[in-house]
C-alpha cells in the first residue's frame, strides 16, 4: 500500500515523520525537515492538537525532543486537554523531551513607543530550544501577536525573521493559523511559510459532522491532493488515505461456503469467492440478516474473523433474533471469533463511520466482514457520497482479501432489481431475496441475480427460515405457475394424491392382469393335457393296428401251412 | 546595572516608587537608544522616585518567560501596580508618559 511508498528513499527533501496515523503517507514521509509548516483551519478544526500530536510522537517515537510555543492556552490548560487523548506532557517535560512556554501577550498591558523588534521572543525561543536540544517546534498560534502587538509592519518583517531563523536553526516547525476570510489565515502567514500548507477542516453536512484535511501545497514533494478526512480518537488523529486505491486487488479462485448447503449447491456447490464482495438485497423482512448471520457462522465454524457491523440492531438483539432461527452466534462472541458493531448510521458523519470501520478492521484483522444494512447510510449522507464511501470501503476489504458481505434494503415498490445505493456494480455476487404473495401469503424468495467469475444456479429457491437454519426448497413451477409456501404445499399434496391414486389403479391393474395370466396359463396346461391324452390314444392306436397286421400275418401263414399248398414262391410273390 | 535614584532620601512623606525594568538584548543601537530615552524622561517627571533594573536577555534568556517579553527593548513597570508595559525604543515620549501613566499623576 502506500507505506511502501512512504518508505521509498527520497532524495532532495529530507522529511520528518509526524507519527500520526496515516498522514506521513499522504505526505510521503513526513513534514519538511527543518522548516516550518503552516497548519490552518477554523477553529475548533483541531490544529493544536494536530501540532501537540506532532511533538509528542517525536518525542516518544522518534526521540526528538520538541518546543511547544503556546499564544493561546496557558500550559495547564494544554497539559490537560491533550491528556485525554493518552498524552502525558507532563512527563515528557520531566523527562526533557518536550517543553512548554505558555507566551501571554495582552494588548491591554501594552503600550507601543516607538520600534521594536521580537528579540525577545527569539531569546526566549532560543533558549528553550537550547534547554533541551529540540529538533521540532510548534507555535499555535503565532497569529495572536497581531492582536497583542502593535505596528503589523513590523511584526511582519519579524515574522518573516523568525522562519527564516527557525529555518537556519534546522528547526521542523508547526505553525497554526487561523483560518482567514479569503485566505487560508487571516493574517496571510501563509506568505511566509510557504513549504508546507495543510488546511483542516471540520465540516458540518446535515448536523453531522465530518473532519477533513487537505495538504494544500507542499514544496518540492509530491503528496496526495485530496480531502483526506480524520478523527480524533482516544488515541489522537488518524488519518487514513482512503481514496479508492485502485482496481488492483489480489484475487483468488478460492471459494468459502455460504453456510446454507443448498446455497453452495447453486453456486456450483462451493460457494462465494473469498475476497469477493457479495450484496444482498431484497425487500423488509426478507430474511437478509438471516442469511449473513449463517454466513457467519459458517466462517466462525472454520475459526474465521469476523466482524458484524450493524446499523440497525444491536448486538444483543442480532443474537436473540437468531438464536431463534438455530443460528447461535454468542459462542462465537465469546471465543473471540466474531465482534460486533452496532452504531445508529446518524452519529457520525460517512467519514468518520468510513474511518471507524477501517480502524475495527484493521485492529481485528477478519476473514469476514458483515454490513447490515449499507441503506442506511443515506441518512448519513447524499447517495453520491455514500457510494463513494461504500466504493473505498469495498476496495479496502478486497485489498486485504476479505470477504464482505453488504445487505442493502430495497424499498417495496421500486424496482427490486436496482440497489437502492446503486452499489451493485460494486458487488461481485448479487443475491436477491423477494418475497412472493400467492394465495393470500408471503412467501420468501431467493435466487442469484449474478456472479461474477462461477457458474451458478438461474432458479428461483423458496426460503424457508426454520429453527434450524436456513432451509431452501425448490418452488413449485408448473402449469399453474409458480408456487410457494402452503399453495406449493396444496399443490404438492394434490400431486402426492394423485401419484397415489395412480399407483393403485397400476397395482389394481397388475393385479387384473396377473389373474388372466394365471386363467390363459391353466387353460394352456388343460390343453397340453388333452394334446398327451390324443397323443397317447394314436400311439395306442397305432400299436394294435402294427399288432393286428402281424396277427393276419401269422394267421395267412398258418393257413398256408395247414393247406399243404405248393409252394410257389413266384406266386407267394405275385401276392 | 541597578540605578537607585539619588534623591530618595530627599522624599516627603510616602512618596510612591516606580520600580522600571528595561529588557533589552545586546548593545543594540536600539536598545542604547531606549535606555537614554528613558532615563531622560525619568529624570524629567519621576526625580528621586524611581528605579531602573536594565536586563540583558542575551545574557539572562531564562528571564524573558518570567515578564512574558517578546518584543526588544521592553519596559515593564512593575511597581506601581498594575504593571505595564511598554515596547519600542521609547522615542515617543508622549506615549512613554502615558503608557507608565505619569502624565496624570505628574
Amino acid at each position: 500500500m502506500a507505506k511502501e511508498r512512504a518508505k521509498a528513499p527520497r532524495i532532495g527533501l529530507s522529511k520528518t515523520p509526524t507519527g500520526i496515523q496515516g498522514l506521513d503517507e499522504i505526505i510521503g514521509g513526513g513534514l519538511p525537515t527543518g522548516r516550518p509548516t503552516l497548519i490552518c483551519g477554523a477553529a475548533g478544526c483541531g490544529k493544536t492538537l494536530f501540532a501537540t500530536e506532532f511533538l509528542v510522537r517525536g518525542a516518544t517515537q522518534y526521540n526528538e525532543p520538541g518546543v511547544f510555543m503556546s499564544f493561546e492556552e496557558t500550559t495547564e490548560e494544554l497539559t490537560e486537554n491533550v491528556a485525554s487523548l493518552g498524552f502525558d506532557l507532563d512527563h515528557l517535560v520531566a523527562s526533557k523531551l518536550l517543553l512548554l512556554d505558555y507566551v501571554r501577550v495582552e494588548r491591554s498591558e501594552i503600550q507601543d513607543t516607538g520600534e521594536y523588534d521580537l528579540e525577545g521572543l527569539f531569546i526566549r525561543l532560543e533558549y528553550a530550544i537550547d534547554s533541551i536540544g529540540a529538533r521540532r517546534v510548534v507555535l499555535d498560534t503565532i497569529e495572536s501577536l497581531f492582536s497583542g502587538l502593535p505596528n503589523p509592519l513590523i511584526l511582519r518583517a519579524e515574522l518573516r525573521r523568525l522562519f527564516r531563523w527557525l529555518k537556519d536553526k534546522g528547526m521542523t516547525t508547526i505553525i497554526t493559523g487561523e483560518k482567514g476570510e479569503n485566505s487560508l489565515t487571516r493574517q496571510g502567514l501563509e506568505e511566509y511559510v510557504s513549504d508546507c500548507v495543510i488546511f483542516l477542516d471540520h465540516r458540518v453536512t446535515d448536523q453531522l459532522s465530518t473532519r477533513r484535511m487537505r495538504v494544500v501545497k507542499y514544496r518540492g514533494s509530491t503528496h496526495g491532493t485530496n480531502e483526506y478526512p480524520f478523527l480524533i480518537e482516544d488515541q489522537g488523529i488518524s488519518v487514513l488515505p482512503i481514496t479508492s486505491i485502485g482496481l488492483n486487488h489480489p484475487i483468488t479462485t478460492r471459494r468459502i461456503s455460504t453456510g446454507i448447503p443448498r446455497l453452495d449447491t447453486m453456486f456450483s456447490g462451493k460457494g462465494y469467492f473469498k475476497g469477493g464482495s457479495i450484496l444482498l438485497s431484497g425487500t423488509a423482512g426478507t430474511g437478509k440478516t438471516s442469511v449473513a448471520a449463517s454466513f457467519i457462522q459458517a466462517a466462525c465454524r472454520r475459526s474465521e474473523r469476523c466482524i458484524f457491523f450493524s446499523f440497525e440492531e444491536s448486538q444483543l438483539q442480532i443474537v436473540r433474533n437468531m438464536s431463534s432461527i438455530g443460528i447461535d452466534l454468542e459462542p462465537w462472541v465469546k471465543k473471540g471469533l466474531l465482534r460486533f458493531y452496532a452504531e445508529r448510521p446518524s452519529v457520525y458523519g460517512l467519514e468518520t463511520h468510513l474511518m471507524t470501520m477501517y480502524r475495527k478492521i484493521i485492529e481485528f484483522k477478519p476473514a469476514v466482514v458483515v454490513v447490515d444494512p449499507i441503506t442506511n447510510f443515506i441518512h448519513a449522507g447524499d447517495p453520491l457520497d455514500v457510494k463513494s464511501m461504500l466504493t473505498r470501503l469495498i476496495d479496502f476489504l478486497k485489498m486485504n482479501q476479505i470477504t464482505t458481505l453488504f445487505t442493502t434494503l430495497t424499498s417495496s415498490g421500486k424496482d427490486l432489481e436496482q440497489s437502492e445505493v446503486d452499489v451493485s456494480s460494486l458487488a461481485d455476487t448479487w443475491l436477491l431475496l423477494r418475497s412472493i404473495e400467492i394465495g393470500g401469503e408471503r412467501n420468501r424468495g431467493l435466487y442469484i441475480l449474478k456472479s461474477r467469475g462461477m457458474a451458478h444456479s438461474n432458479q428461483i429457491r423458496e426460503f424457508l427460515l426454520t429453527d434450524h437454519g436456513i432451509t431452501l426448497l425448490d418452488v413449485y413451477f408448473g402449469a399453474a405457475g409458480v408456487l410457494t409456501g402452503s399453495a406449493r404445499l396444496a399443490q404438492e399434496s394434490m400431486e402426492k394424491e394423485a401419484e397415489l391414486v395412480h399407483q393403485q389403479e397400476v397395482t389394481f391393474r397388475k393385479i387384473n392382469l396377473g389373474c388372466k395370466q394365471k386363467a390363459v396359463e391353466a387353460q394352456i396346461a388343460a390343453l397340453h393335457a388333452e394334446l398327451e391324452a390324443a397323443s397317447a390314444e394314436m400311439k395306442k392306436l397305432s400299436d394294435q393296428e402294427k399288432e393286428r397286421e402281424k396277427r393276419l400275418a401269422r394267421e395267412r401263414d398258418a393257413i398256408v401251412r395247414m393247406r399243404k399248398a405248393d409252394r410257389n414262391p413266384e406266386g407267394g410273390k405275385r401276392k | 546595572m541597578k540605578q537607585p535614584a539619588p534623591s530618595e532620601k530627599n522624599a516627603k512623606g510616602p512618596r510612591e516608587i516606580w520600580d522600571l525594568r528595561l529588557y533589552v538584548a545586546g548593545q543594540t543601537p536600539k536598545s542604547i537608544e531606549a535606555l537614554v530615552n528613558l532615563k531622560t524622561l525619568c529624570e524629567g517627571h519621576l526625580k528621586g522616585q524611581y528605579r531602573i533594573e536594565v536586563i540583558d536577555l542575551m545574557k539572562n534568556p531564562q528571564l524573558a518567560k518570567g515578564d512574558q517579553i517578546l518584543a526588544i527593548p521592553t519596559l515593564v513597570r512593575k511597581l506601581p501596580e498594575p504593571i505595564k508595559k511598554i515596547i519600542g525604543d521609547l522615542s515617543n515620549t508622549e506615549r512613554v508618559l502615558v503608557g507608565l501613566d505619569i502624565k496624570s499623576r505628574a
